[in-house]
């Protein structure tokens, strides 16, 4: 029963995606209500969840614009896009995992996400990271826009923010997409200077604009701790990355 | 109208830079200061979205009944509580707590 063959393997990745993708799914059920008591339409719900595809940058969307108005739209898209730039560095990794075929590569391309990726580089071989790849993005996928239209409908039903604590859930949301990335000293660090940052220009910059700058506090930490960490190897041990 | 145009071209975006990732050769982006980029800027933008969701209200820092809330969420995640359950303890202690006044 404990044989350990390739496709023992493959089916252990395989499974672990569907339950990876049906436990991140149920996430969508919070997105699609929020977006719906924030003013967004079923539709438009839908829409961010089938063509965006990436939890965090839609939570930062509907967010940003649900409490900055339309106004706030260009930061929306900026914070949606800086989210999405850990998805593009996932891609490098899994790039060679899908292997050539254009149609493949493209659909891997809109399906490569922080669980997708998560479940590929926990297998053990190739063959079964493959597997897992693709049982979770396709989990997902289904999974996420189910659950997003079931919250929409939801959410549509609920009516006030405020009542039902969503405008909290929201918040909320974001602490748990936070959560497990401060485990260590320098994101923790960075966290709460990007807290401090936009505590201190909420009152005095349009919406939009704090997170924007925390953002920027973010990527200036990143240059000054490269250089620290450059700096503290020996130049004669080679070129550096 | 305008919405749907922001909503789109998020999306493209999102979408432009996951595939992004299998177009460009790996190394003209892949490297340590990249990926520390990448993750902290999410780690950034994540503890704003929860401060500015938290205390802003049009503009202003408010304390209200979302403060507890997310105080809640916070004790739940540390001991591993699951994310739909954080979500709607934390929903019921906001609506709650408005509910018999006890905050706005």
């Amino acid at each position: 029963m404990t044989e350990d063959t390739q496709n023992s393997r493959n089916r252990h990745a395989r499974s672990q995606g569907i339950q990876v993708a049906l436990a991140v799914s149920l996430y969508g059920i919070s997105f699609g209500a929020l977006a719906v008591a924030l003013g967004f339409s079923v539709w438009q719900t839908m829409v961010l969840s089938l063509l965006m595809f990436s939890g965090a940058s839609q939570f930062a969307f509907i967010g940003i614009v649900g409490t900055g108005g339309i106004a706030a739209a260009g930061a929306a898209i900026a914070s949606a896009g800086l989210l999405g730039i850990r998805n593009g560095l996932y891609a490098l990794r899994m790039s060679p995992l899908v292997g050539p075929g254009f149609w493949k590569r493209a659909l891997a391309g809109h399906l490569t996400v922080d669980e997708s990726t998560a479940v590929a580089v926990a297998q053990g071989d190739t063959e079964s990271s493959r597997h897992g790849f693709w049982a979770t993005a396709l989990a997902l996928y289904a999974g996420w826009n189910l659950a997003t239209l079931v919250g929409a409908l939801a959410g549509d039903a609920l009516g006030d923010v405020r009542t039902w604590g969503l405008d909290a859930v929201a918040a909320a949301a974001f602490l748990g997409l936070l959560w497990p990335r401060v485990t260590a000293r320098e994101p923790i660090g960075v966290a709460i200077a990007a807290a401090a940052v936009t505590i201190v220009l909420i009152p005095s910059v349009p919406a939009g604009i704090p997170v924007l700058a925390a953002a920027g506090v973010g990527i200036l930490v990143a240059i000054y701790r490269h250089g620290v960490a450059r700096g503290a190897t020996s130049p004669e041990q080679g070129r550096g990355s | 109208m305008t919405l749907w145009i922001a909503l789109i071209a998020a999306s493209l975006v999102v979408w432009a830079l996951k595939n992004a990732g299998y177009i460009v050769p790996p190394r003209f982006v892949e490297g340590a200061l990249m990926s520390r980029v990448a993750g902290l800027v999410t780690v950034a933008l994540l503890a704003s979205l929860v401060v500015s969701q938290t205390l802003q209200e049009s503009g202003e820092i408010v304390w209200d009944a979302r403060v507890p809330a997310v105080g809640v969420a916070g004790i739940l995640l540390y001991f591993k509580t699951p994310f739909l359950l954080v979500l709607l303890v934390a929903g019921a202690v906001a609506g709650g707590l408005r509910f018999f006044g006890l905050m706005v």
